[in-house]
Parts: structure tokens; C-alpha cells; sequence
């Protein structure tokens, strides 16, 4: 997290909207001058007010993910003005849907292997099972629209990566995101 | 729209004219549906962002305008970017999961193939 609030240099933010960067600007944390281009976006797609009305509702160790979030959703709405990062959500969720019926099918085929061999068949470690269905613990309302082809706009891109990585550490998710495509922001 | 106001121009408290370009994604009937994005973008800035789309893909952006504004006022630290953490996890046990089977079916395989 870097502040710009020492000596003279004002941060990104304020640099932008031309005033005096004050010590204890909200933004000066999150938006440090060597990387203009975050507030740039940030500030086009939300504007500055609603980025101070969110960081003000929320406590003080949430908002640098906040802002990393707000600047990766600003990021894909200037890449892709018409889905976002709605087009990510989309292709991921189709990639959650195909590997779903690879995983059905595959379960399918070890059960026929099991039938057709009982003798021969592999004793299930306890605690294990092949027959683990997805169940996602958070479903939100898939976004279904008649034209979004295969994942909408600009995140048609093969093999699963996403065009750009998050450019923080999430530690839940460990390496989920080695397949983050071209680089972070 | 004669007398009737859209959602957005409601809510403005302004009249809302022929070529109101918010009025054809934001109709009276849904006020929320303006409420939320409001909340999250400002109506100047969703006015903008459509203004500069052909018309035909306006209405898919209102409605992916109106999806991420959602889930941030449902999750405001990370907004609809935590659905794709959750997705990439959800893939990575899939693939996983389906390797691993993959090599039960082959062992399995192999032991019919020669018992």
C-alpha cells in the first residue's frame, strides 16, 4: 500500500482532479502517483465522489481490496464497454459448465469400469469419492442475454485465462490465479 | 413516453424527453433497477458510457451495468470481481477432480486390459 502524502507529491487521485492532496486523503493510500492510469479509470467508470462515498462506508483494512476490485471492474468496463467484467463472469461460468459434464461423463465411465470389474475394482480411500458433484456455495443469477456468444466482447480468449491477473495476493485462493493471462495492471 | 416518466428521470426529478437515452433501459416499471446503478455509477457516468455505444448494444450494457452494480451493493469490498475468485476456484477443483479421475478410469482400464 503506498502513500504519496509525504513531501510534495500528490496522489494519482488528486493529480487528476487538480487540488491539493491533503494529508489524510482518502485516496492518496490506494492511488499512488506512479500509477495514474488506475484512477484514470477508476474515476471514468464510478467517478471520484462514489468512489469516497464507498471507502467511507467501509473499515479501514477493507479498502485497499475494495479499491483493487473497483480499479479491476473499471479496467474490463474500459476494455469492454458493453459487458465488463460480466463478460469474464460469463465465460467462467460456461467453463464451470463444461467441466461439469466432463466430470459427469468421467464419473459415468469409472462407474462402468467398476460394474463391468467389481473383483478388480479399486477400494475407495476413505474420505475420498469420484463422485463429487460442483455445488457452488454462492450461485448468483447467471447473466443470460440473446447475443453474448461464446463469453461476449473481449473476453474470448482460450484455454481459461482471464485477459489480465488480479493484481493483489488472495490468500484463500493460493495459486488459483497462475493463469492469469497478460500481466496485472 | 407522453406523460410518463422513466425510472431514471423519476428519480432525477426532471422531465424526461423524447431522446432521453436512459429512458429505453430504465423503464418506470423497475425503479430499483435505476436506483441500483445510480448508486454505484451516477447517472452522468452511465448516461456517458451509453452515449458512447452504438444503439444496439446499449441495452446489453445497461443490463451488464445493472448486474455489476448488484453485486457490488450486495458485496461492497469486492463487488461482482468476488463471484470471479469464486468461479477460478470452482474451475481449478474442477479440473482437479477431473484429473483425478481421469486416472482412476485409466488404471482401470489398464487392469481390464490386462488382468
Amino acid at each position: 500500500m503506498a502513500s504519496s502524502s509525504s513531501y510534495n507529491s500528490p496522489c494519482a487521485a488528486c493529480k487528476l482532479l487538480r487540488r491539493k492532496c491533503m494529508p489524510g486523503c482518502i485516496f492518496a493510500p490506494y492511488f499512488p502517483p506512479e500509477e495514474p492510469q488506475k484512477f484514470v479509470n477508476v474515476h471514468k467508470i464510478f467517478g471520484a465522489s462514489n468512489v469516497t462515498k464507498l471507502l467511507n462506508e467501509l473499515l479501514p483494512h477493507q479498502r485497499e481490496d475494495a479499491v483493487n476490485s473497483l480499479a479491476y471492474e473499471a479496467e474490463a468496463r474500459v476494455r469492454d464497454p458493453v459487458y465488463g467484467c460480466v463478460g469474464a463472469i460469463t465465460f467462467l461460468q460456461r467453463q464451470v459448465q463444461r467441466l461439469q459434464k466432463e466430470l459427469d461423463a468421467a464419473n459415468a465411465d469409472l462407474i462402468r469400469y467398476a460394474c463391468n470389474d467389481i473383483p478388480t475394482a479399486l477400494p475407495q480411500a476413505p474420505g475420498t469419492s469420484s463422485f463429487q458433484p460442483l455445488t457452488p456455495r454462492n450461485r448468483l443469477p447467471e447473466f443470460n442475454r440473446r447475443n453474448i456468444g461464446d463469453g461476449g466482447g473481449f473476453y474470448q480468449v482460450s484455454g481459461g485465462a482471464l485477459p489480465y491477473s488480479f493484481p493483489w495476493n488472495d490468500a484463500s485462493s493460493g495459486d488459483i490465479n497462475d493463469g492469469g493471462g497478460e500481466g496485472g495492471m | 413516453m407522453g406523460s410518463g416518466r422513466c425510472a431514471a428521470c423519476r428519480y432525477l426529478r426532471r422531465k424526461c424527453t423524447d431522446d432521453c437515452i436512459l429512458s429505453p433501459y430504465f423503464p418506470s416499471n423497475n425503479p430499483q433497477r435505476f436506483v441500483s446503478v445510480h448508486r454505484i455509477y451516477g447517472a452522468s457516468n452511465v448516461s456517458k458510457l451509453l452515449q458512447r455505444l452504438p444503439t444496439h448494444l446499449r441495452a446489453e450494457a445497461a443490463d451488464s451495468l445493472y448486474y455489476e452494480a448488484q453485486c457490488r451493493l450486495e458485496d461492497r469490498v469486492y463487488g461482482c470481481v468476488g463471484l470471479i475468485f469464486l468461479l477460478q476456484q470452482q474451475i481449478h477443483a474442477a479440473e482437479s477432480q477431473l484429473i483425478k479421475t481421469q486416472a482412476e478410469i485409466a488404471v482401470m482400464k489398464s487392469q481390464v486390459q490386462h488382468p
